[in-house]
């Protein structure tokens, strides 16, 4: 009923390349998964050198790894958790036709809480990291109790600013998508029929989360905070 | 949506006044912002065109310079410069993208009988990707070159070249994403936009082909992304990654840069390998030999090539075990490779084979691939490993396969499919001339490198002994035969657009979907989406319009 719907009259949003909007529905969702793959690929590489590295280092990275504070990185994957299921609801109230102001209140929220992720690794976790002098390439100062490993703990840190640098950066982009999609929400672009921008966005934006799952203990928790192998 | 289709009758209006996709809107304005695939092919056309002949004037400049063993032409350091630029250009500006961003993007909606590609946005997107990655390059170029070799092998390229590593590499980095997106907008255009009847295996080869390609792009060229990214860093910021001085491995970065640059060659062979498919069946006026062998031959080295870079660091201080597993899996890539070139040649077998321009070209692909897939596996044994690693042989070897291969294939990709593309002929006793001047320039030039090689001439080096001599000259007299057989086509090609004959839709009586439409194509491809009922090259049936429902 629905498709006869769509064939009679072009609903907004419907490509001339496409034969239906169920096809236009299908490409942009296995479009949005096979670039999720290569964004894999891309993470994955990095993830790849933190693994042989903290193999080859391990007594470094432990060491790098206790001089973060843990609490940040606990506090951040609390929002980060909340932003994606504020995300799911947005998803959810246009897929079952509630009002817009309903579909633009989740994504403004889910754009705070990306935007606290944000506020809290950018002006204090980093803030903090520079002051500790921790930042590699500016000013970063090896303490004398590291010994023989000195020249290795700068590595441990080049990776932590890496990674969550690169995964900031997918958020910058998420939330930069969130404010169009908010803009289209308000002119009352999306129904039951046609919310496969928010679906599509809703799969990056949680992939970005799970890229921080795998993050937070790779950084801060294993062989850091709890293993306390070596130290003085 | 459809406006310039609807008011086109199939076959009614006289062709001077017929509305295509080249004459449906004028102006600069309506090529640099257009969202159809064929004037994007065009687009690709025009630049890749360009970068190969500033590649070529590198390798120009390299060969003259060895006619003297002490060396004719250029310092040393340029002479890194040359080589280096000669083989960054060619492989990431050329190669990488000459047939899937050009002809792929051309045929592969009209093969599968769509519009257009399922984001066409996306795919104008990734040629100004492209493009600002070349001018990246182009700009370090002119500012003073880069000489890490076109491998960028830290600890020196991020320690120690005092050359314009970085702009090279940032170009080589963003010219990457414009290959994720047209990977990715082939995958998805050919698993959803098929048209109905075209299953899996009644798809044409090239689209096969190009499938496992854009495998390739989306699961390799993120990591060489992210490696030269780590370099850049490393580089600008003097924090180690791979520096063994601040406990970083140089052999990681190998490690990351193979495991794209080796499925990246499959990436320019297997489009060839596709448009191959196509010629073979096309001039030999037969089914091709084993339909199922071949496409799966393309996806079964899109896997294995990710699983084989370690070939190329058997002298790098890799493992000894770890070496012997790659050498075993480097000959298993070559089992498909195989497959292909014999089901090729058993099509032509009781073929009625005709030697137009296209399948000179397709001759000659099967002939040289042949002998660059053979001499890479002298390169895969362990053993002659050692004696051929960093020789001459590997520059003919990867030459055979890249130019006698993929070049080839693309030139003959390009003069079968010309008649489409812009709907005139070119003059064939020219094409077929060039042909036969490009395969013997390119024997000419290579064959005597394997013989270099195997007698310990080294790549790379501005100067040799005096006894290399006779054979550099050979090698230098069959590249300037060679560049001027490039020369040809593009001079009559380019006279062929305006003053060719027509050449009507079909000029080949060629199977498949993009010869049922006008030459050149409507806008939208398609005045009615075809319903496809037979088989890919079915030539044995002889009513051309049996594929239309």
């Amino acid at each position: 009923m629905a498709d006869a719907a769509v064939h009679n009259a072009h609903p907004p949003g419907f490509a001339h390349q496409f034969e239906d909007m169920e096809q236009q529905h299908e490409a942009g969702n296995l479009g949005m998964w096979v670039f999720l793959v290569t964004e894999i690929m891309f993470f994955g590489g990095l993830f790849a050198c933190y693994a042989v590295y903290r193999a080859l280092h391990l007594q470094a990275f432990e060491t790098g790894s206790r001089l973060l504070d843990v609490r940040f990185g606990a506090a951040n994957t609390a929002v980060l958790i909340a932003s994606s299921l504020t995300m799911a609801l947005a998803i959810h109230s246009a897929q079952t036709g509630k009002r817009k102001s309903v579909v633009m209140f989740y994504l403004i929220l889910t754009m705070i809480l990306g935007a606290a992720f944000l506020g809290i690794k950018f002006t204090f976790e980093w803030r903090h990291d520079f002051v500790e002098h921790l930042v590699p390439g500016f000013g970063f100062e090896v303490r004398p109790e590291w010994g023989a490993i000195a020249q290795q703990v700068p590595m441990f840190f080049c990776f932590y600013f890496f990674m969550t640098g690169l995964h900031a950066l997918h958020m910058i982009i998420g939330i930069g998508i969130l404010t169009v999609l908010t803009i289209m929400a308000s002119r009352g672009r999306f129904n039951e029929q046609y919310y496969a921008p928010l679906e599509v966005t809703g799969l990056y934006w949680h992939f970005v989360d799970i890229v921080w799952i795998f993050l937070f203990p790779l950084l801060y928790l294993i062989g850091g905070h709890y293993a306390m192998r070596g130290g003085h | 949506m459809s406006t310039v289709v609807t008011d086109i009758q199939p076959g009614a209006p006289p062709e001077s006044s017929r509305v295509h996709y080249l004459n449906a809107n004028y102006g600069i304005k309506s090529w640099l912002l257009t969202t159809d695939h064929k004037r994007i092919a065009l687009l690709y056309l025009g630049s890749i065109t360009l970068m190969f002949f500033v590649g070529g004037a590198f390798a120009v400049l390299m060969r003259l310079h060895l006619i003297e063993p002490r060396g004719a032409l250029v310092e040393p350091d340029t002479y890194n410069k040359l080589f280096t630029l000669h083989g960054i250009i060619m492989v990431f500006f050329f190669l990488v993208p000459s047939i899937p961003a050009t002809l792929g993007n051309f045929l592969v909606p009209m093969m599968i009988g769509a519009r257009d590609l399922a984001f066409p946005r996306l795919n104008l997107l990734s040629w100004y990707i492209y493009i600002v990655g070349a001018i990246f390059t182009l700009y370090a170029t002119i500012s003073g070159g880069v000489d890490t070799g076109w491998t960028f092998y830290t600890p020196y390229s991020s320690g120690f070249s005092h050359t314009q590593v970085v702009p090279v590499a940032l170009g080589v980095f963003i010219t990457g994403f414009s290959s994720i997106l047209t990977g990715l907008n082939f995958v998805v255009t050919i698993h959803k936009m098929r048209a109905p009847g075209l299953t899996w295996f009644r798809l044409p080869l090239f689209i096969w082909a190009i499938y496992a390609t854009s495998i390739i792009f989306i699961l390799g060229t993120p990591v060489i992304a992210i490696t030269l990214f780590l370099l850049g860093l490393e580089r600008l910021l003097h924090i180690g990654i791979f520096d063994p001085a601040i406990g970083g491995d140089p052999i990681l970065f190998q490690h990351l840069f193979w495991f794209y640059s080796h499925p990246a060659v499959y990436i320019m062979i297997l489009p060839g390998m596709g448009v191959m498919s196509e010629l073979v069946t096309c001039f030999s006026r037969k089914k091709i030999f084993g339909y199922s062998f071949v496409g799966f031959s393309s996806m079964a080295i899109a896997v294995i090539s990710f699983l084989v870079w370690g070939h190329h660091m058997f002298v790098s201080g890799q493992s000894i075990y770890a070496g012997l597993i790659f050498s075993v899996l480097s000959f298993l890539v070559a089992i498909p490779s195989a497959i292909k070139v014999f089901n090729w040649t058993a099509t032509l077998y009781k073929g009625s084979v005709s030697y137009q321009a296209p399948m000179l070209y397709a001759m000659g692909f099967i002939g040289l691939f042949t002998m660059g897939g053979l001499t890479g596996l002298f390169l895969a044994s362990l053993a002659t490993d050692v004696h051929l690693n960093g020789t001459y042989f590997i520059v003919a070897h990867f030459h055979y396969i890249m130019v006698g291969g993929a070049v080839m294939a693309y030139l003959g990709g390009i003069h079968f499919w010309w008649p489409k593309i812009t709907g005139r002929m070119y003059p064939d006793g020219w094409a077929r001339f060039a042909a036969l001047v490009i395969f013997v320039g390119f024997n000419l030039t290579f064959f005597p490198q394997f013989m270099l090689g195997y007698l310990g001439m080294p790549r790379r080096y501005a100067v040799y002994p005096a006894e290399f001599q006779v054979l550099n000259v050979m090698s230098s007299a069959g590249a300037s035969i060679l560049g001027v057989g490039y020369l040809i086509p593009l001079i009559y090609l380019v006279w062929s657009m305006r003053y060719g004959p027509v050449a009507g839709p079909n000029p080949w009586r060629a199977k498949g979907l993009e010869w049922e439409t006008p030459s050149p194509p409507p806008t939208e491809n398609f005045d009615e989406i075809p319903v496809v009922t037979e088989e890919a090259y079915d030539y044995a049936n002889p009513n051309p319009g049996a594929a239309r429902g």
